[in-house]
């Protein structure tokens, strides 16, 4: 009834292509923006900014990066830790040898950085695809981990190896160390992730994302037709990099404060936002959201549930935990391949039917 | 309905309500993941003698005590949700057990201004008390194990250890890394040669490492383990004959679990402690009655006198004793975390007073004052005997180079007072 294009007249060639054809979703869309930056910063404290916004917000920046890599090019990447690593390690660099430059800067420089780096691990995708191209990843995630270990340049020389972010602001209001306020943080991981998501949403309906896309379905029919697969390989390898080093920056600098490359940015962190990909929906900017806030609040979902409301015992909260979260990825495999992103195609596919259906 | 209803809201208020004045002291335990071995025992001892204390003593200056445990599979990113979770509960102490969380949490509790102990783990200059206001690693660090195991050896050799090639076998993190400063410069004052050998999270894999050793024979090995990798480590050596008394570990890699699965061949595998061993206290008499006969126990209460119970025991019995220094000198009961950590900066532990408790000769004689946050750092050696399976002592409490150690500690407690910008207190 309410959710439908007919009766929303476009007069205009760029009303025509806008993101939000439909009137309900542009509105829905402006609502949620308004929600985030005008009411969610006034009410937030630490524990809902540190436990589940800042995650959230930061993985689906990573999400998305992937996305862009795996669901629109068809490049499948297991690098996606060790990317977030050269983000982290960029930020942190450039944090202790500028310290009067502003953060935001400095995030979008660590991005920058690990766009070089995703290109030059993106050479190999040239030549080879598929589960060969997906070890040859494998490897830049190893090798990379290892040199942030092995290199002390990286770290500063510092005793034990990590990396710790000191205090920096962005026009005078502290954004990371432990003084920054719980609405800073948020808003700024809130800023980064908004543009990402409109760059990549645009990108995607665009020439390169075309491009891409028809790399990804075929990608000799794509060279035949006249797609640079050069161009559009390394492309979609910069743009996935970039956003990914900002979600690795932003994960150290802002989200954690002090990182063990091994333990945060390890084999399993590629895995996870891999997860999240699959879970939300390949091929979507929504399903990046959805696959993000899913992994992310599942695990304290349960935890508030069995701990704090059931009074379980934390292990057995824990195991649960795997459990579920196996099972969960399981059903989906089977249930819906396309992940949550198709759950809401489909649910609203049914609203514009809605309520006379065939 | 009606009636259920209002009887279910009422319930809700009232669990929701302020509830009677409780010590609340969070337990960052991980009961899950390759280091769980460590940790559940650990998490036990902890939780069992704050029960003690409830059960016999009504709770500490007749307050209760009430353990938050939260399971952070020895992950920072869950410890940093664990942390924010129950530090609006009240929270007067943290030990996460976890040198990676406590990196993270040094910063956070600083400015929330929450006390932090890292009993023997965390970041080692955070014993001097100038810089680090808020972080504790009472009675010993890292840098007194590095140097009790190198003095050890030096006893054991005459004095002499120039020429000698000494590995140090380590967890490739920052909790493994931690020592290998001061064995460097060990290494100049003694003249021995130190090859680094990292072992990766979480550990299984060592073959590597072991076939170096075996290669290049060093006289003695050092190792900075955890979890999964003891066991790995000591069956390794174990496979390549490597003579078990010249293999010392740290306090975290010297418990029953690490050395059993090698079977007999462990036996004279050594361990540093800075706590006593077995149950023969008087204060297990006291946790049998009140805490396992009633069924009170944490855990599946099967760890009673296990190496890492004693810990967590220990830890539990610091950060008690600092509740009564801190009730003392506030004239209150319910005391809260500002409170606490003057507590802990003012706490003294005589032989006197761990007889008292129970618990005579269970780690040694200290006091903590503002400039020092790391205790005496008196080291023992154990060896482990496969057929009792028992671990013996083989060298009581000793000084370790306080000397180098403080240098070091200067030096690194500077460059971070440095980068965070942090004035020196205690003068």
């Amino acid at each position: 009834m309410f959710y439908r294009e007919a009766g929303d007249f476009k007069t205009s060639y760029i009303d025509d292509s806008q993101t939000f054809p439909i009137k309900f979703d542009r509105y829905r869309y402006y609502v949620v923006l308004a929600v985030a930056f005008g009411i969610i910063p006034f009410i937030i404290n630490d524990y809902w900014a540190n436990a589940l916004l800042l995650p959230f917000l930061i993985y689906a920046i990573a999400a998305i990066g992937l996305n862009i890599l795996v669901g629109y090019c068809g490049q499948v990447s297991l690098g996606t830790g060790g990317f977030m690593a050269v983000g982290a390690y960029a930020c942190y660099k450039l944090m202790t040898a500028f310290p009067d430059v502003s953060m935001f800067i400095h995030v979008i420089l660590a991005g920058g950085i690990t766009a070089f780096v995703g290109v030059l691990f993106g050479l190999p995708s040239l030549r080879i695809k598929g589960f060969y191209l997906a070890v040859a990843t494998l490897a830049a995630q190893f090798f990379l981990v290892w040199l942030f270990n092995r290199v002390p340049w990286f770290y500063n020389y510092s005793a034990s190896g990590q990396i710790n972010a000191p205090e920096r602001d962005v026009f005078g209001i502290i954004i990371t160390g432990p003084n920054a306020p719980a609405w800073a943080t948020y808003l700024f991981c809130l800023i980064f992730l908004t543009v990402c998501a409109i760059i990549a949403r645009n990108l995607t309906r665009g020439t390169t994302g075309r491009t891409w896309m028809a790399i990804r379905d075929m990608d000799i029919a794509a060279e035949i037709i006249g797609v640079n697969p050069l161009k559009a390989k390394l492309t979609a390898f910069a743009v996935s990099s970039f956003f990914v080093g900002i979600s690795g920056a932003l994960f150290f600098a802002v989200y954690l404060g002090a990182v063990e490359v091994g333990e945060v940015f390890g084999i399993q962190k590629s895995f996870l936002v891999l997860f999240m990909v699959i879970i939300g929906g390949l091929g979507s900017i929504f399903g990046s959201f959805a696959g993000a806030a899913f992994l992310v609040l599942l695990p304290v979902v349960l935890k508030l549930l069995g701990v704090d409301l059931l009074g379980w015992p934390t292990d057995i909260v824990a195991h649960l935990n795997l459990v579920i979260v196996g099972a969960l990825i399981i059903m989906f495999l089977i249930l819906e391949p396309h992940g949550l992103a198709q759950l809401w195609r489909v649910a609203k596919e049914k609203l514009r039917l809605w309520p006379f259906p065939h | 309905m009606n009636k259920k209803l209002a009887t279910l809201a009422l319930g809700a208020v009232m669990a929701a309500g302020p509830v009677m004045a409780d010590l609340v002291f969070p337990s960052l335990s991980y009961r899950t993941g390759p280091y769980a071995a460590g940790g559940i025992p650990f998490a036990d001892g902890y939780a069992d003698y704050f029960t003690l204390l409830n059960e016999r003593d009504g709770g500490i200056g007749g307050v209760p005590a009430r353990v938050l445990e939260c399971e952070t599979g020895y992950n920072t990113e869950k410890g940093v949700e664990c942390y924010e979770s129950t530090k609006g509960e009240g929270a007067l102490v943290y030990q996460p057990l976890s040198t990676g969380i406590t990196y993270q949490l040094i910063p956070k509790v600083t400015a929330d201004g929450i006390p932090l102990h890292t009993m023997g783990y965390g970041r080692t200059s955070a014993a001097n008390g100038k810089v680090f206001s808020h972080v504790f690693n009472y009675p010993a660090n890292y840098w007194n194990g590095a140097s009790g195991a190198i003095n050890y050896l030096l006893d054991s050799n005459g004095g002499d250890l120039s020429g000698k090639k000494i590995a140090l076998v380590y967890h490739n993190s920052a909790y493994g890394k931690e020592p290998i400063r001061t064995l460097e410069t060990l290494a100049e004052k003694h003249g021995y040669d130190l090859t680094l050998l990292p072992v990766d999270h979480p550990g299984q894999e060592q073959k590597s490492q072991w076939l170096q050793i075996r290669r290049e024979k060093p006289d003695f090995v050092i190792m900075w383990g955890w979890g999964v990798m003891n066991q790995v480590a000591v069956q390794e050596a174990a496979n390549i004959r490597f003579p078990m008394e010249n293999f010392i570990g740290v306090w975290w890699s010297g418990a029953e679990f690490d050395v059993q699965p090698a079977g007999e061949k462990a036996t004279g595998y050594k361990a540093l402690t800075f706590t006593g061993l077995g149950d023969d206290y008087p204060v297990y008499e006291d946790l049998q009655k009140y805490v396992v006969d009633s069924g009170k126990a944490a855990g599946a209460g099967d760890q009673l006198g296990t190496v890492q119970y004693n810990r967590g025991l220990y830890a539990a019995m610091l950060a008690a004793e600092a509740v009564k220094t801190a009730q003392e000198m506030h004239g209150t009961a319910d005391i809260d975390a500002s409170m606490m950590r003057d507590g802990m900066e003012a706490l003294e532990i005589t032989n006197a007073k761990m007889e008292a408790l129970g618990m005579a000769g269970f780690g040694p004689e200290f006091s903590v004052s503002c400039d020092n946050h790391g205790g005496p750092g008196l080291v023992g050696v154990v060896q482990w005997d496969a057929a009792a399976g028992t671990w013996n002592p083989v060298q009581d409490f000793k000084p370790t180079d306080v000397e180098v150690i403080n240098a070091l500690i200067e030096e690194d407690s500077a460059a971070y007072a440095a980068e965070n910008n942090i004035s020196q207190r205690c003068e």
